[in-house]
């Protein structure tokens, strides 16, 4: 090579190809630049939609998101009020917090130069701070790009036609793996255990239960619920209504993991043994307890546990008051309820059965030789319809036909019943109605999608065979001179919107008369409490208040040392807003009489 | 010839060329060096240890961090070891984009690698065109990733996004952009006497030493050995794809620019067979609920081929939520070490930057 390389001295000079022309990297700001279509530039959040689960928070790798209250959002049932502030110190704009946002709410905008004289800019509200940025969203998440898992394990059921003929459980329940899968749903946001009336620590069983350790998973569950397997079969489950990712998919199984999780122990003695639970000594206090529904048992099973020495006082043959004689063993077998009461029992609470107070003991006598009393007495007298006819033979209360079937004996319903009402009692009495052999015809006065019953359980009963005829209003029952139901009249009605903006009314439709034969007829139009056990000294102390007692947030009446619970004092009336009543009394019963306690 | 006193001279490390904080301390008398030394630790951020207290989702967007020129390579690394410990079939689709998007960040690091070896022998027009031509490559990483540098885009089950809407046109019309643009690029640093004369002979890497240190990549190729991992161990759909391997003998800094200026070419040649023959349908196997992931005990090690050479991510899972370790192998942990220490001895003070340029340093792959 020679010094001199003329090829080499002029190819480099194709470099003034560029002389006096523009550079192609680009002026900005002067230049104003649109980011691509997918750029991850700052947050937007849509503040309605988000509900605070804080899911982005617990992605965030960088730890950048802190979950905070935000003026004009108030925190309710399935928001837990706190919206998501991103410190841009630390934001690697990764997104991942948009990918495994449950609602949707979180975005990536255009958005890439914020300037600002503030030094605490860093800290960015989205959504709050640049509400304008909805029309430059890029970065979003859609349910297919999402990392959440949005469909439910199905769970195993009878079919239809097998399950009327026989009263075996319908639910068949997770098997192992299906209930691992089912737990790894949850992104343990925790605004089900704000919804729960009892607080239940719904995460961290799951957690456990995806961890593959069900054993924990019971202890965790057994914390605040000592009735855990009927709430896994028949809970009202209103966590699952606020799930998070029930925003945009099925909610997670709550109910069902709790299921699996109490299944797994299928004995009393295995129950105690996984629990293995601290029993105080006994502290010398006495409490009683009036009815052993879920509230009572609860009451009895924590107090027992602290120390106390507790006696319930029970008017059946068994405990578990409306959950043993008010839902259908299909729903809840009662080996079901059997086992958890047997535990109760284990650990010390006495029960005296068949005992009826006001009757077989009186008020005032475990009043006075107690320290503390707890009633939870529930509803247990039905309302009638008030109409023509009610009282012939075959016309009764749906409470009291499943009080009956549950306690064993035979009852006569013919083959074909109509049950008056659209709640829970209303589809468990045709479920098992339809189970009898009877054709079954439901009456209800407003629309299908008006009823207060489980939609599950609605869907349960037509796939029973079971007809509902909604926007009917019975008006009379027809009987046979041996005064015998031959039929039911009613009405055929119209939804009519009410003025005010409330829920559309029915109005019956004059001539729209329709007569069904029917052999029994069924009312189920809702319960009411029966509190003539009371002595009158005391009921005259005890306020009431449209039926219910008046209680305060430590579950106490208005009589010193008697406290209530369940559905004689808590409008929800449901087991586990009883669970949270008998836990709530038993810490007030403690604080009362054991003040060294805390 | 009189010896000389020997002088410490640091070079670094603020961003000696341009390859990242790292600093080489050497031992000079006159201009020649006599003895060098590299001493890193300005860059150290605890990647791998980092990555330990993150989930198997979270510790994805850490993978980035290992080569800020190129980090498409190691998290494919990632990707596909976590995906060989936890058995998931990624979809078809998703393989092509990888290798799309691993050829882009080839073309986009060797742009650079254009601009660094250039400005290192002071010819900065070079420099300037091809980041200008490399921010085109940028434009496509956005379009596509929804970020220019740190994509975050490959992760365990395929890939975060398909294609947005006329990506394969823009893809294609850069390709023939930069072409046309490699032509000008002759012309400027390859035809050029200066480069020439100051590239020949410069750097020489001993080819008997080469297998010893553990040498990869354009360095390797260089050397006259050919060896690829796209070719050796072809992973996601490299041997569906038609590409040569270019190799040189003269093991000096121009030998190895002569492969990379192949290489460029050759990327180019695979983005447009990936854009001919992708197939439809879905990027991304669902991964379980990043919280409640949790991977059998076991361990598995994924290596790719980055403009450096072959990148590596050992990955063990202790059947947690978490890696139980993450133990990433770039390859400037050796070219810039033990290598360059030993090419740097006999050669001139000027040359250093060059010679680092040519080895591929990369400091944030030396201190992980």
């Amino acid at each position: 090579m020679s010094f001199f390389d003329l090829r080499g001295t002029l190819k480099p000079l194709t470099s003034l190809k560029q002389f006096g022309k523009n550079p192609h990297t680009i002026r900005y700001p002067e230049v104003p630049v649109e980011a691509s279509d997918r750029y991850r530039g700052f947050h937007f959040n849509e503040i309605e939609e988000c509900i605070g689960c804080g899911n982005c928070a617990t992605i965030c790798m960088n730890e950048s998101i802190d979950m905070i209250p935000v003026e004009g959002v108030e925190g309710d049932k399935g928001d837990s009020g706190l919206r998501p502030r991103i410190d841009y110190g630390r934001c690697c704009y990764c997104g991942l917090c948009v990918d495994v946002c449950p609602t949707g709410s979180l975005s990536l905008t255009k958005d890439y130069i914020h300037v600002s004289e503030d030094p605490d800019t860093f800290l960015f509200l989205p959504g709050i701070e640049n509400p304008d940025a909805n029309n430059r969203k890029t970065y979003i998440s859609t349910k297919e790009t999402s990392l959440n898992d949005w469909a439910r394990i199905p769970m195993p059921e009878l079919e239809g036609k097998e399950r009327v003929k026989s009263f075996a459980e319908v639910v068949l329940g997770y098997n192992e793996e299906q209930a691992r899968q089912e737990a790894e749903r949850c992104i343990s946001c925790g605004i089900c255990t704000e919804v729960c009336p009892d607080h239940m620590h719904i995460p961290e069983y799951i957690n456990a239960i995806a961890s593959g350790n069900d054993e924990d998973a019971v202890r965790i569950i057994y914390d605040n619920n000592p009735l855990p397997e009927l709430c896994g079969k028949v809970c009202t489950r209103r966590c699952e209504d606020v799930c998070a990712i029930a925003t945009r998919g099925e909610p997670v199984a709550i109910r069902w993991l709790k299921r699996y999780a109490t299944e797994t122990a299928d004995a009393s003695d295995v129950i105690k043994d996984i629990v293995n639970p601290e029993i105080r000594e006994r502290n010398g206090k006495k409490v009683g307890i009036i009815g052993a529904g879920p509230s009572g048992l609860t009451a009895a099973y924590y107090l027992a546990l602290r120390g106390f020495d507790v006696t319930i006082y029970e008017a059946n043959e068994k405990a578990g008051g409306m959950t043993m004689y008010g839902i259908p063993k299909y729903r809840l077998p009662l080996d079901s309820i059997q086992k958890q009461v047997d535990y109760i029992v284990s650990i010390g609470v006495k029960i005296h059965f068949n005992t009826k107070v006001g009757k077989d003991i009186s008020f005032k006598e475990i009043y006075e030789n107690n320290d503390a009393v707890f009633m939870g007495v529930g509803f247990p007298k039905a309302w009638t319809l008030g109409i023509d006819g009610e009282d012939a033979k075959g016309s009764m209360q749906a409470v009291n036909f499943l009080h009956m079937i549950n306690s064993g004996e035979d009852v006569e319903v013919g083959n074909k019943v109509a049950v008056v009402g659209g709640g829970n009692v209303a589809i468990d009495a045709a479920r098992v109605s339809r189970r009898l052999g009877a054709e079954v015809t439901i009456l209800y006065r407003r629309r299908v999608q008006d009823m207060p019953a489980d939609w599950e359980e609605i869907e349960g009963a037509e796939d029973e065979g079971v007809h509902i005829e909604p926007q009917a209003i019975p008006i009379k029952i027809h009987t046979d001179d041996k005064g015998n139901v031959k039929a039911i009249e009613y009405l055929k009605a119209e939804m009519v919107q009410s003025k005010d903006g409330g829920r559309p009314k029915p109005v019956a439709i004059e001539g729209s008369n329709t007569i069904m034969e029917v052999s029994a007829v069924m009312a189920a139009i809702g319960q009411q409490g029966d509190y003539d056990f009371i002595d009158k000294e005391y009921a005259e102390k005890i306020k009431i208040e449209r039926g219910r007692f008046v209680v305060d947030k430590n579950q106490q009446t208005t009589l010193p040392r008697l406290f209530a619970g369940g559905d004689a004092a808590n409008r929800t009336a449901d087991a586990i807003s009883a669970i949270a009543d008998g836990l709530r009394a038993c810490k007030a019963i403690d604080a009362m009489l054991m003040p060294s306690n805390k | 010839m009189k010896r000389e006193k020997a002088t410490t001279l640091y070079i670094g490390p603020q961003h000696p060329g341009i390859t990242g904080n790292m600093m080489v301390r050497l031992k000079v008398e006159g201009d020649t060096i006599v003895g060098a030394r590299t001493e890193v630790g300005y860059l150290h951020r605890a990647f791998e240890k980092l990555v330990e207290r993150r989930n198997w989702v979270q510790s994805f967007t850490m993978m980035c961090r290992f080569c800020v020129p190129e980090p498409d390579p190691v998290e494919e690394s990632y990707a596909r070891a976590v995906e060989m410990l936890d058995n998931i079939e990624i979809p078809e689709r998703a393989k092509w984009i990888r290798v799309l998007v691993l050829e882009l960040a080839r073309i986009s690091s060797l742009l650079l690698w254009h601009a660094g070896q250039g400005h290192s022998l002071g010819l900065y027009t070079m420099g300037q065109w091809s980041v200008g031509d490399r921010n085109y490559i940028l434009d496509l990483f956005e379009d596509l990733t929804g970020a220019r540098i740190y994509h975050m885009f490959i992760w365990p089950g395929g890939v975060r996004r398909d294609f947005p809407k006329g990506f394969e046109d823009k893809v294609l019309k850069t390709m023939d952009y930069l072409e046309k643009r490699l032509e000008d690029y002759d012309n400027l640093l390859f035809e050029n006497s200066i480069f020439q004369k100051r590239t020949q002979g410069v750097g020489y890497v001993n080819p008997e030493k080469v297998i010893e240190h553990g040498v990869v990549g354009p360095v390797l190729r260089g050397s006259g050995i050919k060896s690829d991992i796209r070719i050796d161990d072809p992973y996601e759909v490299y041997d569906k794809l038609k590409f040569e391997v270019p190799t040189q003998t003269g093991s000096d800094i121009w030998a190895r620019a002569l492969v990379r200026r192949v290489e460029i070419r050759q990327s180019i040649r695979i983005i447009r067979q990936v854009i001919e023959k992708i197939p439809k349908g879905d990027v991304y196997t669902k991964v379980p609920n990043p919280q409640k992931w949790k991977i059998a005990r076991g361990d598995a090690f994924a290596r790719t081929e980055s403009v450096r050479g072959e990148v590596g991510m050992y990955v063990a899972s202790d059947g947690g939520a978490k890696p139980r370790r993450v133990h990433f192998r770039g390859a400037a942990y050796v070219h810039a070490v033990t290598l360059l220490e030993e090419v740097l001895i006999g050669q001139n003070i000027a040359d250093v930057s060059a010679i680092m340029n040519s080895l591929g340093t990369c400091p944030p792959e030396i201190e992980r």
